[in-house]
């Protein structure tokens, strides 16, 4: 291979090699992560843009490119489903979150008092993260189920009177969904939150311990804040699992009774598929995607931008 | 450049093998269907066996559920790389596929062979766009048909309703026995069937036909229409605890087991009662409920063929549509699928009294009520059924907030 240098006046020749040398090693860190740019960039970007686009026309079936204004936004907010799904979407979400971190916390700490047989309690915690959202959906979907499950076993052991009917009650059965969803991530939660307990300095408790101090105000104002990084990761992963919550909804009530646990992801994808209509279905995903946003922004603000700009 | 070579090397082989398969091939068809439960797929069997007869070869391409086979078509349609023929629901559903120009007009074929004195009207009517054939019927399904336990029936002194204020006062004596009146699989798509059922029994083929077709808000705020709504409401307390959420054919097999009264489905839910070595007309009956002895419903499924330029495909195509509409076929596919042959012209002694009485109901065309799916677009429907699911699981709703959002249904869904 032949190297053609260039001198350009002015410049120093150590200058150039180290900025030759620079693109040389950059140049194929660059390649690599094209491929991954382009994904990002085409799927999810252009997509991203496509589905705002469609947003703003009249499609049916196929996607059509004219431009209707903000009519089926309009047509979204009178829609009694899609706004029944948003409530449902806050509640689960507020008790999904708060119930999977507290429930979580509490296992974990259970598990860090050194309890025999730590493996199996650690494993039977985190097994129902392992199954997918339909098939917790189905189990729970049985067992809350008036005719087949706990009411009737209850019943069937003497105590006629006893109901438990929450999923056939239009006003409980979104909190049937919650004690599904809050069973299936609870483990998850624990398992960060006890990764995190294990790395709690020993000389923390040590000292804790000679002051006297008794161990829930430990847990509570020492061993949380620390757990601070591991308390992010998990609201961030549970998060997700908010924003997408379809198939535990298709699964256990099919966004029933009546409209009572519909979700946003379910009205998108009913209108993109089932029901031919790209524009409404479109529309309500970008109503979506503006609420993460704007959930999202004001802690990436806080966390990346701005200490950023304290600094310089 | 040496992977380069080698790659186009192998794409070429490849298309050459490809092409001369293809002329060695001289009929064969990939069909795309969502007939994959048991019953459905030995039914698309029968298509298939006498297509291989006549000398063709059948390739299944069963995707199942209905919106995900449709989806994964039309892609390939807009794509560019079409199945050579593909399953819809008798109605709106390929509409947008014949304004786009990408499925073929076939009315040489329905011309030849007389379809429209063959078949039903409304069938007719759906298959039709700007007066030509776009799509071949195969079946006719009555979509409102009453089931009920013949047992019960005779057990409780009672005689199966005729219309729907009977139905609702036997469903109450029947309740006192302890027994569940109305077996209802509680998901919106059955709910808003049954509310279809008694709005065509109760209100008559005229006000349904006014309500999903024409949109007519008068129609709506009619008296009738109210005491029709009333009657639907009523019927919720027929309806046991365990009904939301349940599979429809859970709810079917509540009147197998003796355990409820009456279900109203389409005449697909026979191949339950089959499957559990029920016999109609012995353990289970069927009946039309409504004023005057009842109008059917219907719908069924159609398939369409994909425009081609290949001289190949369309003869392949024709002899598709041949054996899709050939007496035999038609008999032996509809026995499995439960459905009764879209010619009226064929005889139907050798199926069920089920299917012989929808076929003896059908020849009168005051008889024949197009489906929902004909009348109107899926966004409506989509529209309605929110508003049916509201009301049924609502008992405080009031039959006047359900009209207002019916009114409102018509007026926002395009």
């Amino acid at each position: 291979m032949t190297t053609v240098s260039i001198r350009a006046p002015g410049i120093s020749p150590p200058a150039t090699t180290k900025a030759r040398r620079r693109i040389r090693t950059r140049l194929p860190a660059a390649f690599a992560l094209l491929p991954t740019a382009l994904v990002v960039l085409v799927v999810y970007i252009g997509c991203m843009l496509w589905t705002v686009r469609l947003s703003f026309t009249s499609s049916t079936l196929l996607p059509k490119l004219d431009w209707v204004g903000l009519a089926q936004y309009s047509r979204l907010f009178a829609n009694d489903r899609f706004l029944t799904s948003a409530e449902n979407i806050v509640i689960f979400g507020a008790l999904f979150i708060s119930g999977c971190l507290i429930l979580g916390f509490l296992l974990a700490v259970f598990i860090d008092q050194n309890v025999r047989g730590e493996g199996i309690f650690r494993t039977l915690f985190l097994y129902p993260y392992a199954m997918s959202f339909v098939v917790t959906g189905v189990a729970w979907q049985w067992f809350l189920n008036p005719g087949l499950g706990l009411q009737k076993l209850v019943r069937d052991m003497g105590f006629e009177s006893f109901t438990f009917d929450w999923l056939v009650n239009q006003d409980m059965a979104i909190y049937t969904i919650v004690i599904a969803g809050l069973w299936h991530g609870s483990g998850l939660t624990m398992a960060i939150l006890l990764a995190g307990l294990r790395g709690v300095d020993e000389d923390l408790w040590k000292a804790a311990r000679v002051d006297g101090i008794p161990t829930w105000r430990v847990y509570t104002s020492i061993v949380l804040p620390l757990l601070r990084p591991m308390v992010v990761t998990a609201t961030v992963l549970l998060a997700t699992g908010v924003v997408k919550l379809y198939e535990l909804v298709v699964a256990m009530t099919l966004g029933g009774p009546g409209i009572a646990t519909e979700v946003p992801a379910k009205f998108v994808m009913d209108h993109l598929f089932e029901r031919n209509n790209i524009a409404l279905g479109t529309a309500a995903a970008t109503i979506m995607l503006i609420a993460v946003v704007s959930v999202l922004a004001p802690w990436v603000y806080a966390r990346y931008v701005r200490p950023q700009g304290r600094h310089a | 450049m040496r992977l380069k070579t080698r790659v186009s090397a192998y794409t070429l082989s490849a298309a050459l093998i490809w092409s001369s398969g293809a002329l060695s091939q001289q009929m064969k068809a990939e069909v795309l269907h969502w007939w994959t439960s048991a019953g459905e797929s030995a039914a698309v069997k029968v298509f298939a066996d006498q297509f291989t007869k006549a000398g063709g070869t059948w390739v299944d391409n069963a995707i199942a559920g209905g919106a995900n086979a449709r989806t994964a078509g039309i892609n390939r349609m807009v794509g560019g790389n079409p199945p050579t023929m593909m399953q819809f629901n008798t109605g709106k559903q390929f509409d947008e596929l014949v304004s786009n120009d990408l499925v073929r007009d076939v009315d040489k074929l329905a011309q030849a062979g007389k379809w429209r004195e063959l078949m039903p009207k409304p069938i007719v009517d759906a298959s039709v766009r700007e007066g030509k054939f776009f799509a071949v019927p195969v079946n006719i399904h009555g979509q409102n048909w009453l089931f009920y336990n013949t047992k019960i029936f005779a057990d409780a002194g009672l005689e199966p309703p005729k219309t729907f204020p009977e139905l609702v006062a036997s469903g109450e004596k029947l309740k006192a026995r302890g027994i569940i009146p109305l077996a209802l699989g509680g998901q919106p798509n059955w709910e808003h069937n049954l509310f279809r059922a008694v709005l065509v029994g109760h209100g008559g083929a005229d006000m349904f036909r006014k309500l999903y077709g024409a949109r007519d808000q008068q129609a709506v705020k009619s008296p009738k229409f109210k005491e029709t709504v009333e009657l639907f409401g009523k019927m919720r307390g027929l309806v046991d605890s365990g009904s939301p959420g349940r599979n429809w054919n859970d709810a079917t097999a509540l009147v197998i087991t003796n355990k409820a009264a009456m279900h109203f489905n389409g005449d697909w839910a026979k191949g339950e009662f089959i499957a559990a070595g029920q016999t109609a007309g012995k353990e289970y009956g069927c009946a039309l409920v409504g004023d005057g002895g009842g109008k059917l419903v219907i719908g069924g499924d159609v398939f369409v063929f994909p425009t081609t330029k290949d001289k190949n495909q369309l003869a392949t195509q024709d002899k598709l549509i041949e054996v899709l509409l050939d007496p035999t076929s038609q008999i032996e596919f509809n026995k499995k699928k439960g459905s009764i042959p879209v010619r009226m012209d064929v005889d139907v002694s050798s199926m069920d009294v089920c299917a012989q009485k929808s076929h003896a109901v059908l020849k009168d065309p005051a008889n024949q009520v197009e489906a929902m799916e004909l009348l109107s677009t899926p966004n409506f429907s989509g529209a309605m059924q929110d508003a049916v699911t509201q009301y049924w699981n609502n008992a405080n709703m009031s039959a006047d907030a359900f009209i207002e959002k019916i009114v409102g249904a018509m007026r926002d869904a395009s």
